[in-house]
């Protein structure tokens, strides 16, 4: 059992929560990932570490409120307590000088994104960071991204908040502009689909991080295959994240799917 | 062996053992029949993935049964057994209806003899080595069914015995993972009078008794007794910890642990590598099982969904292939198919998995080999074109090796494929200690006598070490990574 110290809306849809985890805190680095239960008829979910507060021994996660497991967590307020929470999970990211680092963010994609971002950025690189989203209050982070990004732009679906237009553009305007030396990308599997396309169209070496359907999270279950440079790797210990260039995006949307029927009748139920 | 010989006979020459063998003569045991185990009806038990099919014996049965024992000189089924129990003596004991006492006799050997008694695959092992079975050709005793009678009498007679533990001596030890293994080590470490806590990742603790074998073989009540014998023995548990990740061995050597025992299992699940494995209804068993037997995803109050098949193949011939085929019968598949590539003869799994599954309506596909499974219009897995196999020449493992009958190739109609070939060890505990040495199987390298690696205050055991193998075995390796755990220690810290 773990204590929600700390709980903001950071929207209608997403929630930011500050949790009691002294050791994942002092052990987490940016890339890994938590696994929470909430009930003990619950799910387990993967949420992403989006920070972490050593000395308070506390973690931040943020989850957007998109099905019955994220809907109960975003129920929850400080003070409550989370009924399983098991990490550092996944492999950490490769943070290291390279230049000119590109950070594309859609949606909650945001909150993983900003742990990266912030590690590239103290790390001694130049952060370019295009925050994408359907519409404002979607776009989450903006403060603390401007902090430890050199630049930062915003991208709307419906212009309600910075440029009206698609993560990609965003994109290719900073890659026409200067020298980009390496790029993160994390969203929908869709989003990232395409801005693997668009880097690639510029040789830019590219990392994205894959949210796919996970049960166990240690490598036991294999729900979270994926196919990378046409081999089967599992995304909890292999990834999260790879190679953006290699990934059959396909296939992973089509397995985002799968239980499609079984979450929407979950959702009208409750 | 010798030394175990010798005790055997000194058991065997107690009066009470000379008084019963003579009371009554071979040819009145031999006369007697094997015990039939009152089964559930399978009709009926394919309604529930909870109700336990085996309905165990009663008190009269198991007399009777033990009565069939010879007590022989030589007692070749405990050379058949992985941990060498006095099988006589707790079957005699039995005869002679001192239950509890044939109870305690199996805790001497055994951790968890209500699981071994269920789950050991004693034809391969104590009763294929009986008196009955090697020289008479007849029905050997039911050492399993009265392994299982002698554990069950006692938990459910309230008046489990707790070992006895020895002053606590300040030292702490951890065992990493919850399955037989650990939990056997983490037992005796208790009694030697060690601080003992026990890892695990997943939020239940039991490792491959939980999430993988189904409550219609292993009740859950089963083990969590256990377990609560353990926590009340003073052994500590900590659920989602991952070691090596949410604290490195370095950590908690800082916290004050000496030594560590690793019995984090072969949990990573292999695919086949064949066109169409990854869409959406094929999966590996530890998914399908971990979702039903961990997650409840059967019942309707749990969050976690599983996929429902009405024609489900399950590729593989071992026991987790039975029970995720004989789990799909019970989520309600109008036909559940085992398709193996050896013949019904060469199957890995228990006899007796194998007899249930049938009853239960299972198809038994042998000689073929998934080469492709083939999508429907939404993605999802609508055909398994299989390869039809013919037996070869032996090959290492002795069986015959299956080869390919060219261009036989059938296709079966099916929208769930479970994944059933074997598991890998567990990578996680390897890949964070460089130091390690590791066989070219991704095993743990021990040394066979005292289960101690080339780390000299880590220990493993388990299908860490052996790859896939069996609940007793691994609980066999606990003990003795105990034991030599126990040495090591007392040279290092007790006498300073
Ligand atoms: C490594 C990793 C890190 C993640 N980090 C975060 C994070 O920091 N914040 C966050 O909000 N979410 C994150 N996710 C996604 C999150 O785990 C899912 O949104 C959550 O499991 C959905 O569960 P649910 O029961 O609420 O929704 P469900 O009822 O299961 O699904 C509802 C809808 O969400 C979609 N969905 C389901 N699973 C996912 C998924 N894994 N990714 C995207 N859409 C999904 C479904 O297709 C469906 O339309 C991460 C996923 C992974 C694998
Ligand atoms: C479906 C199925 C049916 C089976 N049926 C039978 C049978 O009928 N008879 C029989 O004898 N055998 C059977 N077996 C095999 C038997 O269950 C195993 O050989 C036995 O459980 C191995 O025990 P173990 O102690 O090595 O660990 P496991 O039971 O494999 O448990 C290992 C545990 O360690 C945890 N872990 C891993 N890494 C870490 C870490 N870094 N930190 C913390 N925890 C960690 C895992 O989460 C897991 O819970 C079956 C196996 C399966 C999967
Ligand atoms: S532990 Fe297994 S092999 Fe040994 S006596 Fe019991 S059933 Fe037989
Ligand atoms: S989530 Fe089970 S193997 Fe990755």
């Amino acid at each position: 059992m773990n204590k929600i110290i700390e709980k903001y809306n950071l929207s209608e849809h997403v929630a930011k929560f500050v949790i009691e985890a002294p050791m994942i805190a002092k052990s987490r680095k940016p890339g890994n990932f938590v696994i929470l239960r909430i009930g003990e008829k619950g799910e387990r979910i993967p949420l992403t570490i989006v920070d972490s507060d050593i000395e308070k021994g506390t973690i931040t996660l943020i989850v957007q409120n998109v099905g019955v497991s994220s809907g109960k967590l975003c129920q929850l307020a400080a003070g409550d307590f989370i009924t399983d929470l098991v990490g550092p999970l996944g492999k950490a990211t490769h943070i290291h000088k390279a230049g000119t680092i590109l950070a594309l963010g859609g949606g909650v994609g945001i909150a993983p994104l900003f742990p990266i971002v912030k590690a590239f950025k103290q790390a001694g690189n130049r952060v370019l960071t295009v925050l994408a989203a359907r519409s404002k209050d979607l776009i989450i982070l903006e403060k603390e991204m401007r902090e430890w990004s050199d630049e930062v732009l915003v991208m709307t679906d419906d212009g309600s908040s910075g440029r009206k237009g698609l993560v990609t553009e965003g994109a290719e305007e900073f890659i026409k502009r200067e020298k980009v030396d390496e790029c993160v990308a994390i969203g929908p599997a869709i989003m990232m689909k395409f801005c693997a396309l668009t880097t690639k169209k510029y040789d830019i070496p590219t990392q994205v991080s894959l949210n796919t359907i996970m049960v166990d999270g240690t490598g036991m279950c294999g729900a979270c295959r994926v196919t990378v440079n046409g081999e089967t790797k599992f995304t909890c210990i292999d990834g999260p994240e790879f190679n953006a260039h290699q990934i059959d995006f396909d296939e992973l949307l089509q397995r985002l799917r799968a239980y499609k029927n079984e979450e929407d009748q979950a959702k009208n139920k409750k | 062996m010798t030394e175990n010989n010798e005790t055997l006979n000194k058991g065997r020459n107690a009066q009470w053992r000379v008084e019963l063998r003579n009371s009554v003569p071979n040819k009145d045991r031999v006369a007697l029949e094997r015990v039939k185990m009152t089964e559930v009806e399978p009709h009926e038990r394919i309604k529930s993935q909870v109700c336990e099919v085996n309905c165990g014996l009663t008190a009269e049965q198991a007399v009777t049964e033990a009565r069939r024992c010879m007590d022989c000189v030589t007692p070749t089924c405990v050379e058949g057994c992985p941990v060498n129990i006095d099988i006589p003596r707790f079957v005699k004991q039995i005869e002679a209806g001192k239950f509890l006492d044939a109870a305690a006799t199996l805790k001497e050997y055994s951790a968890l003899p209500a699981v071994c008694g269920r789950v050991c695959p004693q034809e391969k092992q104590c009763e294929i080595k009986c008196f009955y079975t090697q020289k008479m050709k007849k029905d050997p005793v039911a050492i399993g069914y009265l392994e299982r009678f002698a554990a069950d009498y006692e938990r459910q007679s309230g008046k489990i015995q707790i070992p006895q533990v020895e002053a606590r001596n300040g030292i702490k030890v951890a065992a990493i993972g919850s399955g037989p293994s650990s939990l056997s080590f983490a037992g005796d470490m208790i009694k030697l009078g060690y601080d003992v806590t026990v890892f695990e990742a997943l939020h239940e603790i039991g490792g491959v008794l939980k999430y993988g074998i189904p409550e219609f073989r292993l009740p859950n009540s089963v083990v969590d007794v256990e377990l609560e014998n353990l926590k009340e023995m003073g052994v500590n548990f900590e659920k989602n910890f991952v070691v090596g990740r949410t604290a490195s061995f370095d950590d908690l050597k800082e916290l004050g642990y000496k030594a560590f025992f690793v019995g984090s299992g072969a949990g990573l699940p292999n695919f086949m590598n064949i066109p169409g494995e990854n869409l959406n209804g094929v999966m590996s068993s530890n998914e399908y099982l971990t979702r039903v037997n961990l997650m409840y995803a059967n019942q309707s109050d749990s969050d976690t969904p599983v996929m429902l098949g009405k024609r489900v193949a399950v590729i593989g011939g071992g026991n987790t292939a039975m029970d995720a085929v004989r789990t799909s019968k019970r989520l309600g598949a109008e036909r559940s198919i085992i398709i193996y590539r050896r013949s019904l003869e060469e199957m890995p799994a228990r006899v007796e998995e194998i007899k249930h599954a049938m009853e239960e309506g299972v198809e038994f596909m042998n000689l073929a080999n998934p080469v492709e499974y083939l999508p429907d219009t939404t993605g999802r897995v609508a055909k398994a074109r299989l390869q039809r196999m013919k037996l070869g020449e032996p090959d290492a493992s002795g069986r015959r090796r299956p080869v390919p009958i060219d261009g036989d190739i059938v296709e079966l109609d099916v929208d769930l494929v479970i994944v059933a070939i074997g598991v890998s060890p567990n990578p996680l505990i390897p890949a964070c200690l460089p130091g390690l040495k590791m066989t070219r199987y991704g095993t743990i390298e021990v040394n066979e006598e005292t289960m101690q690696s080339s780390v000299p205050e880590i220990f493993a055991g388990g299908d860490i070490v052996r790859g896939g193998a069996t609940v007793i075995l691994a609980m066999g390796d606990g003990r003795r990574a105990a034991a030599s755990m126990h040495r090591y220690l007392q040279e290092k810290y007790a006498k300073k």
